[in-house]
């Protein structure tokens, strides 16, 4: 039996399009928009003025706070605007426009560096270097990495879980990274061991993709601090405290994270990025994006440049099929629909799926048959039909009271809902108007 | 150059294939061999109860939705379909055609509708429709014709009672279960179906049939057939166990009556059953212990049915109080807190 | 015979005697004084419980309105003045004299002017869309065409036009209790005072985007391009983010900022036909 977490859970067609498709590198893009408010938190503030020349890797925005992060140029160039762009919020957000010098533009084979094993610096060294190069959860959160290390120094880590379990249907970015940087990988993973003076940590990676394990197994044959487990397929283990429960068989606490039970957990792309950071000196300017889908011509994985507008990567796949009829920023579970290509890559974009007219209308709502198939799937043990219609008639205390806010979004109860009931959106509302309420109070 | 317009919606973005639809045909599907075995042994009379119970369903639920709430049609959901079947097979093969319609607006009308239409009713509405037919019409209601196999006649000739009348009536008159057991039909018989008793309810075998196809497809789960008759066969079986002279034994009480019927199709209906495992095993418990407290100390021989009605009352209130395991509540979330 | 009749009576009288006696010891034991103007007030309110005035209720108002020393900034706008004058006679304080207002709905982006680039689809809930994106149309201020503010309104004085799928107040019904203000998630709807003939001058639009770009989403949008703030003689008219305001109270409803406005984003209402049109229609008439 493959280890998984107990409550809930859904298994999606998976339609892995990309898992044998190498990372190609796309030519660095004429002209970068870099939205500053790329990360959960504060938006960075902006510290270049129009027509100032910028080069790869120069901050261009400071961190605006506590929880925020830095952002960094991800090509050589000119600023030529600070305007307000649709971003992958749905909404115009001010972004930093930068237009790459001409002969920057030919030269996109990016250097590689060699593979550097020893770590060198202190461990104060290494936290600072997480935090000034602007290093975020590569998993779609985009928490800023180095709060998860600052946020209380006192409570003793216990495990490091690397989350390389991508659940998402149709995402292979992080399936691919695990395959071409396992040994950077690891070494990221030995960094953060030896900043955070962890003793153990766990690399969890999902039953299909055999191939990783298989590596990472090889790996770390001598390595006996890194264990390396196989889960079973399962929506959404990619979840922080659904992997934490998969891994360890201990529960986070309710509205407590996993450092409450010794836990710290980072995504394989954040590691791969700490590792660049932390050995190379390279800021988070660039990440790996999966662009998919069933009509897709050409579907493929990129190294991209963060900034990079998503009709570029479109082009590049094959460009946008006939009868395209959604764009989803992210997997189709999680991800969020986009109107238009015009919209920046940002650190959390892990993916771009387009999806045609047969999938992409939601069929129509009908009654709640009381199947309580919405009750067994949550992961977060909740009742969404409950939380659904508290949240439709506004009552929000009753709401809170049943927990709404420990609702992670997976979708999961929309999903298998046979009556195709808004479950997801009603709760989220309900979330949002908490959240709205207790801030005016 | 025109591309159809970008949809947005929230996520997600993809959907099981799985519809209210497809549970209401799966449904109709598992219910089929006790069907044809109702008209194997009660003729063509099955035949006509149940297709008048169907036609009147839909067409009651038709009338309601398009003339009196005029609200959006929804006939071809199933639901009512399987109100009309179930509600079928719980009435005798040789009930007056006025009554089954009688019957259907009643669990139409006012079981379903009145509340609100699919999702909203508080009680069954097949069990309603039967429960109101059995008060009003009790003679009709339990003169059951004898199962006669491979029967072509229309079935009105002999009629005889249900093994759970029989030992109703033999134990008030004063007999003894010895006696009374070569009366009744063998417990091979009863599995089979060979005996009387209403529509769809005496085949024990053709309902486990459907009832596992249901089981297999996911429409309904372990929890509320296996409790329920689980504890049907504890409580008749320490009674049988004290004394076996007054009690009929545990096999008779599980295959006899709707004990089968009422496990897999009725207590499990979606709409009316509570939406947490934990919730679902109180409930059947609930209906195993109504169901033999009726059937051995009650007026009636049967109470399959007032035990699910009843406890379909107190479904919200085991909503309420039994809760789905939240994650991360556990004792030690406690202490962490404090 | 007799004896069952007896015992009947009996029974019966001794139970409602018995539960006389209960009901007796509990209203004595758990009354609650309460003040009697309070319900006094409460029958001179609305009674139409829309919480407009801040309070969850006009019972809640009343028993504020009853405990407040001062209640001058205490208003119930469904009453207006007339009520509030009578609360103050009864409880002999002194109330504010409020100008009466109506909502209006600042945006004029209908289906022809606006052009649709996307579709939504899920739940109709403007709070809802908002949330996931910034609407149907290029515009990322104006209407998004859910209709929560109708879902509201208690009076029925708002509407949405089909044909251009935007909200229309009917100003009869409005008694500016302002749950549509508070529901739209856009801010779009807007209390102004309300005049005799119910005239009004506003800009139609909430768009903050430059003048193309904003031009580029809606026809009717306001470009800031600041002719109206140089038209204006009382100095009534703001233009901030580019977008112009007019102040109500300044205005003097001389419509020469409406005959300027390039966009017709600026919105007038219930003014007479110009006299030159009624001339015309007479001599049709005849």
């Amino acid at each position: 039996m493959l280890k998984t977490f107990q409550l809930g859970g859904i298994h999606p067609p998976e339609n892995k399009l990309t898992a044998d498709k190498p990372i190609k590198r796309l030519p660095v893009p004429k002209v970068v928009y870099v939205p500053i408010a790329q990360h959960i938190g504060i938006p960075s503030t902006i510290i270049v003025a129009v027509k100032d020349s910028v080069q790869i890797g120069q901050v261009i925005a400071k961190s605006g706070g506590f929880v925020s992060s830095n952002i960094h140029s991800p090509v050589a160039g000119v600023v030529t605007k600070l305007d307000k762009m649709v971003d992958t919020s749905g909404y115009k957000k001010q972004c930093i426009v930068i237009r790459t010098d001409e002969k920057n533009l030919s030269n996109f084979e990016e250097i590689t560096y060699p593979l550097k094993t020893n770590i060198e610096l202190s461990s104060e060294e290494i936290l600072q270097r997480i935090s000034d190069f602007g290093i975020v959860g590569l998993g779609g959160a985009t928490f800023p990495s180095h709060v998860k290390h600052y946020i209380n120094p006192a409570k003793k880590i216990d495990y490091l879980i690397v989350n390389g379990v991508e659940c998402e249907p149709y995402l292979t970015a992080d399936h691919r990274l695990m395959l071409e940087k396992s040994q950077e990988i690891i070494i990221g993973i030995k960094i953060l061991m030896s900043a955070l003076q962890l003793k153990n940590a766990i690399i969890g990676i999902e039953n299909n993709k055999k191939d990783a394990i298989a590596l990472f197994k090889n790996l770390t044959l001598n390595e006996p601090k890194i264990l390396v487990a196989a889960l079973a397929v399962k929506y959404p283990q990619g979840s922080e405290k659904q992997l934490v429960s998969a891994l360890l068989k201990k529960e986070v606490p309710k509205n407590g994270l996993p450092l409450d039970i010794g836990v710290i957990v980072h995504n394989v792309g954040t590691i791969f990025a700490i590792y660049e950071a932390v050995q190379h000196q390279k800021p988070l300017t660039e990440r790996v994006v999966t662009v998919t889908g069933k009509n897709l011509k050409n579907p493929s994985n990129y190294w991209v440049k963060i900034g990079t507008p998503i009709s570029d990567l479109i082009k590049d796949a094959g460009g946008l099929p006939d009868g395209t009829r959604k764009i989803i920023n992210g997997g189709p579970m999680m991800g969020k629909a986009i109107k238009n290509t015009e919209v920046p890559i940002t650190k959390g974009t892990s993916g771009i799926l387009i999806i045609a007219e047969e999938e992409a209308s939601r069929n129509k709502v009908e009654n709640c048959i009381r199947c309580s198939e919405c009750v067994f799937v949550c992961p977060m043990g909740l009742e969404p039909h409950l939380l659904m219609s508290l949240a439709e008639r506004a009552l929000f205390e009753r709401a809170f009271e049943e927990d709404i806010k420990t609702c992670i979004e997976c979708g999961s109860c929309s999903y298998v809902c046979p009556s195709n009931r808004p479950l997801l959106d009603y709760i989220r509302f309900g979330k949002n108007s908490i959240q709205k309420l207790s801030l005016s109070q | 150059m025109s591309s159809p317009t970008i949809i947005v919606s929230a996520s997600p973005h993809i959907h099981s294939d799985r519809t209210s639809k497809r549970i209401m045909y799966d449904v109709i599907i598992a219910l089929i061999p006790a069907f044809l075995v109702s008209i194997y042994v009660f003729g063509i009379g099955a035949l006509i109860v149940t297709s008048v119970a169907i036609i009147s369903c839909i067409l009651f639920e038709y009338l309601i939705q398009k003339f009196l709430l005029k609200s959006a049609v929804t006939i071809t959901d199933g639901s009512a379909l399987i109100t009309g079947i179930l509600l079928a097979f719980n009435l005798p093969s040789n009930l007056p055609i006025w009554m089954v319609i009688v019957g259907s607006l009643v669990a139409i009308g006012i079981a379903k509708m009145s509340f609100g239409g699919l999702g909203f009713n508080i009680f069954n509405p097949a069990l309603v429709g039967r429960v109101f037919l059995l008060i009003s019409f009790p003679v009709q209601m339990t003169s059951w014709p004898t199962a006669i196999e491979n029967n072509t006649t229309l079935a009105d000739a002999v009629t005889g009672a249900t093994p759970l009348a029989i030992i109703k009536d033999g134990l008030m008159a004063g007999e003894t279960m010895t006696n009374l057991s070569a009366k009744l039909p063998s417990i091979m018989e009863l599995f089979l179906g060979i005996t009387g008793g209403s529509l769809g309810e005496m085949s024990a075998l053709a309902l486990l049939l459907g009832g596992l196809y249901l089981l297999i497809r996911k429409v309904i789960t372990w929890h509320i057939p296996v409790t329920m008759l689980g504890t049907m066969a504890i409580m008749t079986g320490i009674f049988w166990l004290i004394n076996p002279a007054a009690y009929a034994n545990p096999m008779i009480h599980i295959l006899t009556g709707g004990a089968i019927i009422g496990a897999f199709f009725m207590a499990t209906d979606l709409v009316t059953s509570p939406m947490t495992h934990k919730g679902m095993i109180i409930f059947a418990v609930g209906i195993g212990l109504i169901t033999v407290v009726i059937r051995l100390f009650g007026a009636y021989p049967e109470g399959v049915s007032f035990a699910i009605l009843i406890m379909n009352a107190l479904v919200p209130l085991i909503n309420k109080n039994f809760k789905p395991r939240r994650f991360g509540a556990t004792i030690y979330s406690k202490i962490v807190s404090k | 015979m007799t004896d069952s009749i007896l015992n009947s009576v009996l029974l019966m009288s001794s139970l409602g005697l018995i539960a006389a006696l209960v009901l007796f010891v509990v209203s004595k034991k758990f009354y609650v004084y309460e003040n009697p103007l309070i319900s006094e007030i409460d029958e001179l309110l609305p009674a139409a419980n829309c919480a407009g005035c801040g309070s969850p209720g006009c019972r809640a108002f009343a028993e504020k309105l009853v405990n407040t020393e001062d209640i001058s900034a205490l208003f119930c706008p469904v009453g207006g003045n007339a009520v509030m004058q009578l609360v103050a006679d009864k409880l002999g304080k002194t109330v504010a004299k409020k100008d009466p207002t109506v909502a209006v709905v600042r945006c004029q982006g209908s289906c022809e002017v606006r052009p649709k680039t996307s579709e939504y689809q899920g739940p109709d809930s403007c709070a809802i869309s908002s949330f996931i994106y910034s609407g149907e149309t290029d515009c990322q201020y104006g209407c998004l065409g859910e209709g929560d503010c109708v879902k509201v309104c208690l009076f029925d004085a708002i509407y949405m036009d089909e044909k251009t799928g935007l909200p229309v107040v009917i100003t009869d019904n409005c008694t500016s209790c302002g749950m549509c203000v508070s529901a739209c998630p856009r801010h779009i709807i807007e209390m102004r005072p309300r005049n005799k003939k119910d005239l009004k001058i506003f800009v139609g639009c909430l768009n903050e985007d430059k003048g193309g770009i904003a031009k580029k989403a809606c026809a009717f949008a306001c470009i800031g391009c600041d002719k109206c703030v140089e038209v204006c003689e009382k100095n009534a008219i703001f233009m901030t983010n580019n977008l112009a305001y007019i102040d109500p109270v300044l205005c003097t409803l001389c419509r020469k900022c409406v005959a300027v406005c390039p966009t017709k984003s600026i919105v007038e209402t219930n003014f007479p036909v110009k006299k030159e049109k009624n001339y015309l229609k007479k001599f049709q008439n005849r």
